[in-house]
């Protein structure tokens, strides 16, 4: 025993799967205790936020401010005010107006802006360009200008006399420090279309996936090994009947019966369990059937006749004969099975058939949320790569582990 | 050893131990169906030490599994002791393996790899009813049983049945049957798996067993030479039938049969060329 496990531990496949998956595990573990509370709290309005760290700004304007003077300030600020459209908008200026732009880089703001100056007029009218287009180039520049020429912005507050006054500005060189503000959040991958923490929602339905994924995993192995165990060592009629109902599930497509049966739940029914419990109904069959095939070559070798010969029972052959054996294959389906079940799970949300959407988040909901809300096509990667990613990873190290345990139990595919 | 044949006795008024009428197996059915054995006829009597004699094929080991009660027969009937066997329950089976039991033919496949070699022997002491002993008596007969097959129970306490030699675990097994005491012993070649020199100890632990416990053995073998040097009966069996049956010295010195002659041919002598053109 302890020999198997040097052994496998001396597998770099299943060493790596290994590790992956701890990695996964320990994150599951550590990051609920700096991060804690609800993880389907919807701490955005808007959908969508991207990842990045969020600064209050009211708390901002209260806090403490220090001058500092950079000399690129000024760039940077109009750098970032000017949007995409508005470069491709300047360009298509210089051109109505006749002049080269050949050689700009729209995204050298310098060079843009220098252009912008020398060239911009107010007053000309080129050909075709409507007047509400004029009007658009005429606030571009005054904000152009604003950006440049106001040193402050004022806070005015109401008085009693409902008039507006001045109660505080803000210098373009007044920093505060991000320690100083009250109120700082940080969210590595944005929110979600409910405006929920995306990382947060993330580790917590890993977590929920892999608990689905072994529920499944353990309900589909231990039914494949109790048929496969029977089928194979009784024979006969036992053998002949479980084969044929084992034979009816696996004709019928499982992914087929998985909907059949989800659906028929029902949604309110459905909680992450239920689900488990559902997908390791559908997919035991592959497991009876190769469990069978291995106990049948076990049944009639000599150590199995001894048994017998020395009046042992037929519950006691199987526990202490025969599963032995076959124990490190039964492992390593049970890997496969709970892989296949976290796929399984990702697949039937994604079709709207998962768990109910208000209890816990899954791998497959958080997709199906990100599918439903568009999240491939407006370019919020955040709310579904990083999921795929994970389901990704599970499978891969469960699938890695596997190939590691193979080899170590099967001398044939030794490098 | 070299005396098993001098001192062959004849078994014809011994107490009938095992016999059987047309025991017969068919495996598959319609032309798939293969005979293994075909309505066989034989009486082994207590103490005698039986060879069953055939080439691979030829049925011995499919009739050593029906005589064990481990594969039912098609047709027949097996008799032990004088009495139609009985073994239709657990309970029954359980109480006719008190009174036959085997040595199989690969050393290395009889153990469960993952049980220790106190466990097989304490097994066998559990099975004649030894389960309440005090623990001193049962390492007592352990070792006991170790000693009567030339090995020491001390040092193989604790270990397992794969760490040890063929031959010694060929040992081993029939330190098992020394403590189970059977009435029949069924030896399906023994010794092909293991050296020349374990062969000779074997076979010698073999006759013991017959001459001290009064054991029946049935030797399954395909060597005809062997068969001749320690049995007192031989049945020969060629496509799962017998051919020929007698006391030994008769079958191989005065064959009749065909089949039994050209085993004879096929022993290959030390002092004279080996005629290859029956092979």
């Amino acid at each position: 025993m302890k020999n198997t496990l040097r052994q496998v531990f001396h597998s770099p496949k299943f060493v790596i799967g290994f590790c992956i998956f701890v990695a996964i595990l320990l994150t599951m573990l550590i990051y609920p205790l700096f991060n804690p509370g609800n993880p389907l709290e919807m701490i955005g309005v808007g959908t969508f936020a991207p990842p990045g760290t969020y600064v209050s700004l009211y708390d901002a304007i209260g806090t403490n401010t220090e001058t500092l003077r950079l000399s690129d300030a000024d760039d940077n600020r109009i750098a970032k005010a000017l949007s995409n459209e508005d470069r491709v908008a300047m360009v298509e200026w210089f051109t109505a107006m006749g002049i080269d732009v050949s050689e700009l880089d729209i995204n050298d703001t310098d060079a843009l802006l220098d252009l912008w100056n020398e060239n911009y007029d107010e007053s000309a009218k080129p050909a075709g360009m409507t007047l509400a287009k004029r009007k658009y180039y005429k606030r571009l520049n005054n904000s152009l200008v604003s950006l440049r020429a106001a040193d402050e912005r004022i806070i005015a507050e109401k008085n009693d006399e409902g008039e507006l006054e001045k109660v505080d500005s803000i210098n373009k060189t007044d920093y505060v420090n991000i320690k100083d503000v009250a109120n700082v959040k940080t969210l590595p991958l944005g929110t979600d279309n409910f405006g929920r923490d995306v990382l947060k929602e993330l580790v917590s339905a890993c977590g929920t996936s892999i608990k689905i994924g072994l529920i499944a995993g353990a309900v589909a192995t231990l039914i494949g090994l109790v048929l496969g165990l029977l089928a194979g060592y009784l024979g006969g009629f036992a053998d002949d009947l479980i084969m044929f109902v084992t034979n009816i599930f696996t004709v019928i497509p499982s992914f087929i019966l998985l909907i059949l049966i989800s659906n028929s739940i029902g949604q309110e029914q459905r909680g992450a369990t239920v689900v488990a419990l559902v997908i390791g109904l559908t997919s035991w069959t592959w497991t009876t059937r190769s469990v069978r095939s291995q106990v049948i070559s076990l049944r009639n070798r000599d150590h199995v006749n001894l048994s017998k010969l020395s009046g042992h029972s037929l519950v006691r052959i199987v526990l202490t004969d025969i599963l032995p054996y076959i124990a490190s294959y039964v492992v390593m389906a049970f890997i496969l099975q709970v892989s296949s079940g976290i796929l399984s799970e990702a697949q039937l949300s994604l079709l709207g058939l998962g768990p109910k959407t208000t209890e816990v988040p899954t791998l497959g909901l958080m997709m199906n949320w990100a599918m439903l809300y568009s999240a491939h096509t407006n370019g919020s990667w955040w709310a579904y790569f990083p999921v795929i990613l994970v389901i990704t990873l599970i499978s891969f190290s469960l699938n890695l582990m596997n190939t590691g345990l193979d080899q170590v139990f099967n001398p044939t595919l030794r490098d | 050893m070299s005396d098993a044949v001098s001192t062959a006795k004849d078994f014809s008024n011994a107490p009938l131990c095992l016999s059987g009428r047309d025991v017969t197996k068919v495996f598959g059915l319609g032309d798939k169906k293969t005979v293994a054995v075909d309505h066989v006829n034989f009486d082994f009597h207590e103490g005698e030490f039986v060879s069953i004699v055939g080439e691979s094929g030829s049925g011995k080991t499919t009739l050593s599994k029906m005589l064990l009660g481990l594969l039912p027969q098609t047709e027949g009937e097996i008799l032990f002791q004088g009495k139609t066997r009985d073994i239709s329950t657990h309970a029954k089976k359980k109480e006719y393996w008190k009174g036959i039991q085997a040595i199989f033919q690969d050393p290395f496949s009889s153990f469960n790899t993952f049980n220790k070699i106190d466990t097989v022997l304490l097994d066998c002491i559990n099975m004649r009813g030894g389960r309440n002993l005090p623990k001193e008596k049962k390492i007592e007969m352990m070792t006991e049983a170790c000693s009567f097959v030339n090995l020491k129970f001390a040092e193989l306490t604790n270990k397992y049945p794969f760490e040890l030699s063929g031959g010694q675990m060929q040992r081993l097994m029939i330190a098992r049957i020394f403590l189970l005491k059977p009435k029949i012993l069924l030896a399906d070649e023994p010794t092909s798996m293991v050296d020349a020199c374990s062969r000779a100890t074997i076979l010698d632990m073999l006759l013991q067993l017959r001459d001290e416990i009064g054991m029946t053995v049935i030797f399954i073998t395909h060597d005809i030479g062997l068969a001749y040097y320690i049995s007192d009966t031989v049945y020969i069996m060629e496509h799962g039938k017998f051919v020929e049956f007698g006391k030994a010295d008769e079958v191989i010195i005065n064959p009749k049969a065909a089949y039994t002659k050209r085993l004879i041919s096929d022993v290959p002598k030390i002092h004279e060329e080996w005629d290859l053109s029956t092979v």
